[in-house]
């Protein structure tokens, strides 16, 4: 069975005529192997051919090994049998596949739009396209039962998204989450690209997650075109990957602590992101690192006393977020409020293939940076940090152990800045080739794969963001919760919707 | 409780001054407002207008026309131009009160004006927004948020962000207005009550900004609502978002109409 997958590392180039093309029975018999065998589906999705017919893309992530399986098959109609029952991880995949391009899953327990998009392929365009949110939920019967539906504009400052709760009294049986509503059509844009926009669609993917989207995106292109970055450039690379983090988790934290009525740490935590978020903006001008990562190296350098002014702010940073931080676990309000409230199972991630702080904070050992090291990450490890009980309290540990990890590994970089030019020079991008690309963002995997057609053009960009995996988890974790710990909850997973929405 | 009166001393005082103090001190790289010289430009040059990803510079007998509108301030043409006809300065000051003068030349921008005296009158001093995000990268979103924290702390010019548009006295958008968002936006809008006034924030919410060529989304905001104040960027810095909110209460920009403080 495994001559029909592809082997290799993270971001290396595959040509597509070393790709068998199996049949669709053969790959899912594959992918439910290696699933079976440890493996993770970092990826599925359809691709249209010249001729009508979708091919069918599997990317398995075997993270022990450090290995990614890439298989494909031809459909020969448009009906196959749903991977789904047979393995949940492919869920909300192939509700994808069956938006994008029509596919009919057979047996898929619960088949409906996740975006209500416009198909891929314009030839397959339906006479009425959906309409945002109409859909059946899924629906509680009984007495007493009653349902209660949030958005998509929500009570603070954040994406739109609906969510459609079956509610016993203040209990939550269930939640429904019914995306879409950020849907701009990022992945058509980039066929036939690079453009001039495509970049700058990479950093606004998902605009918290600009230095994640756009290395992903660069490590692509630069294995497509067999050019090596320099290593000064991989080194703020690092610098700016981690910093997006510190941003975010500190961030994060605070909103924790402000979801339970725990002002100072909010308060603390909201002007100490702030600080991380300058400090990208020292590297770039910009405090999102919008315009540092480009295709070949970074756009900017970090000349002495930027290294300098850099490991002191950083030490302030440090100091000021350890002293807010770790209030909330000595308040035992917070403690209470945040153990066992939204918990997931290691069990139930590991079926639901979970990403990220989320999956580590069900002990699993799971990290781009650890298990697929590309880039500053082949040469300088950062250790994985888990939590052990799958809820609330330990999302927030290990948001907390990453920042602390984070911090050395900023401050190693910046003491060992290797010297040497910022960019390497530019190649063309190899045609009827594909790689896939995964970097540990600070929501957890990114995982893009770029497919070129015989011009070396992307005939096919996948974009899965972290978010992509983890909202079922969120909906997972709301069972059996009081419906006033929505917030909490959510803001524990903090996903994004625009990286859902594309 | 000691830790935490302890925790709160080492966090220190951190409202800035500004806009009675200085402002805050922007990074080196900041990308502020674009000065333009057409005087260096040669004869048939177009490397700035090829270089833009937005196409937000135009080439017409008048020299350039930059649409700050459309511009993400990545300055691709300041780093295209071979005559440094184009330089992106330190000047966060970019709101504006309309779509037009946001098409600057070598002219100064002008300035986003505060709003009539009858609004300044209601809204002035006690200014409640609904963010509305539609189809946003978040970048916008965490930056209008951010004005909320202890270091800008907009509460202290009677602005708030509010849960509800019945309790807002206006909107701020993000995002190109993606077609999945337009119902609802208008929705909301609609949930305002009257008078009411609308604040595009970002290049997405004016002119759809790195998504304005996608049909899926409808190139801003004024597609759908009528709009009383631009922001650009990419995101914009929330100093940028700041001093548009300012000059639209009349906190800033206009000649003081200062009450006899004796």
């Amino acid at each position: 069975m495994t001559d029909i997958f592809v082997t290799g590392k993270n971001a290396r180039p595959i040509t597509l005529a070393a790709l068998p093309e199996c049949d669709v029975d053969a790959l899912r018999e594959g992918i439910l192997q290696r699933v079976e065998n440890g493996g993770r589906l970092a990826a599925l999705f359809g691709d249209a051919c010249e001729d009508g017919a979708i091919m069918m893309y599997a990317v398995i992530a075997d993270d022990s090994e450090g290995q990614l399986a890439v298989g494909r098959a031809k459909l020969e109609s448009a009906s196959y049998a749903a991977l789904t029952p047979d393995c949940a991880q492919a869920h909300w995949f192939e509700r994808e596949m069956a938006e994008q391009f029509g596919l009919k899953p057979d047996g898929h327990p619960w088949l409906k739009p996740i975006r209500f998009q416009r198909p891929l392929s314009s030839d397959r365009e339906p006479a009425e396209l959906p309409q945002i949110g109409v859909t059946d939920f899924y629906r509680v019967r009984g007495e007493e039962v009653h349902e209660v539906a949030v958005g998509p504009v929500h009570a603070g400052v954040i994406e739109p998204g609906h969510f459609r709760f079956q509610c016993h009294g203040e209990n939550v049986f269930h939640l429904e989450i019914s995306l879409g509503y950020q849907h701009r059509g990022i992945e058509r844009a980039f066929v036939g690209g690079p453009h001039k926009l495509t970049v700058h669609q990479v950093e606004t993917i998902a605009g918290d997650t600009t230095a994640g989207h756009a290395i992903a995106y660069c490590q692509a292109v630069e294995a497509l075109s067999a050019v090596s970055p320099p290593s000064r450039a991989l080194a703020l690379r690092g610098i700016a990957l981690e910093l997006e983090r510190l941003a975010n988790h500190v961030g994060d934290l605070g909103a924790l602590s402000g979801d339970v009525g725990y002002l100072p740490t909010a308060s603390y935590c909201g002007r100490i992101r702030g600080d991380f978020l300058n400090m990208t903006a020292s590297l770039c001008g910009s405090r999102f690192g919008r315009g540092l990562i480009r295709p070949g190296g970074v756009a900017f350098d970090c000349s002495e006393s930027d290294r300098a002014q850099l490991v002191e702010k950083l030490a302030i940073a440090e100091k000021d977020a350890k002293n807010a931080v770790e209030l909330l676990w000595a308040m035992s309000s917070v403690v209470a409020r945040f153990e066992n409230t939204g918990t997931v199972g290691r069990a139930m991630c590991e079926e639901i293939g979970l990403v990220g702080p989320a999956a580590r904070a069900c002990g699993i050992e799971r990290d781009v940076r650890h298990d697929h090291p590309a880039g500053i990450y082949q040469y300088a490890q950062v250790p994985v940090m888990t939590g052990h009980h799958g809820d609330v309290n330990s999302r927030a540990i290990v948001r907390w152990l990453e920042m602390q990890q984070s911090i050395e590994f900023v401050r190693d970089r910046l003491a060992n800045l290797p010297a040497s030019p910022l960019m390497a020079s530019a190649a063309q991008i190899a045609a009827d080739a594909m790689t896939v690309s995964m970097v540990e963002a600070w929501r957890g995997e990114i995982c893009h794969v770029a497919i070129t057609d015989d011009r070396g053009r992307f005939r096919r960009y996948k974009i899965v963001d972290p978010s992509f995996h983890n909202w079922f988890g969120l909906a997972v974790a709301l069972r059996g919760q009081q419906i006033s710990d929505f917030p909490l909850c959510n803001k524990s997973f903090n996903l994004s919707y625009c990286g859902h929405d594309l | 409780m000691i830790r935490a009166l302890l925790a709160r001393m080492h966090q220190r005082h951190r409202t800035i001054k500004y806009p009675d103090g200085p402002a805050p001190a922007l990074p080196a790289r900041f990308r502020g407002l674009p000065r333009i010289e057409t005087g260096r430009c040669e004869q048939g040059c177009r490397d700035c207008a090829e270089a833009c990803p937005t196409d937000a510079i135009r080439l017409d007998g008048g020299g350039i026309r930059l649409d700050l509108g459309k511009c993400l301030f990545c300055s691709e043409c300041e780093r295209a131009c071979p005559q440094k006809a184009i330089e992106y300065t330190q000047d966060y000051r970019l709101a504006a009160s309309n779509r037009e003068d946001l098409i600057i030349g070598e002219k100064d921008l002008r300035h986003a004006q505060s709003m009539g005296r009858e609004l300044r009158r209601l809204l002035g001093r006690s200014l409640r927004l609904r963010v509305v995000s539609a189809g946003g990268c978040n970048g916008c979103e965490l930056d209008v948020n951010v004005l909320s924290t202890v270091v800008w702390d907009i509460g202290r010019f009677g602005i708030q962000y509010v849960a509800s548009p019945r309790h807002a006295d206006g909107l701020i958008v993000t995002g190109p207005v993606t077609e999945n968002m337009q119902l609802a936006l208008r929705k909301t809008y609609d949930a305002v009550p009257a008078p009411k006034i609308v604040i595009a924030v970002g290049a997405c919410a004016i002119s759809g900004g790195p998504y304005l060529n996608q049909r899926e989304q409808h190139g801003g905001a004024a597609s759908t609502v009528p709009v009383d104040l631009y922001i650009p960027g990419c995101p914009p810095h929330p100093l940028t978002i700041l001093d548009g909110l300012l000059r639209l209460i009349g906190r800033i920009g206009v000649a003081q109409v200062r009450e006899s403080r004796g």
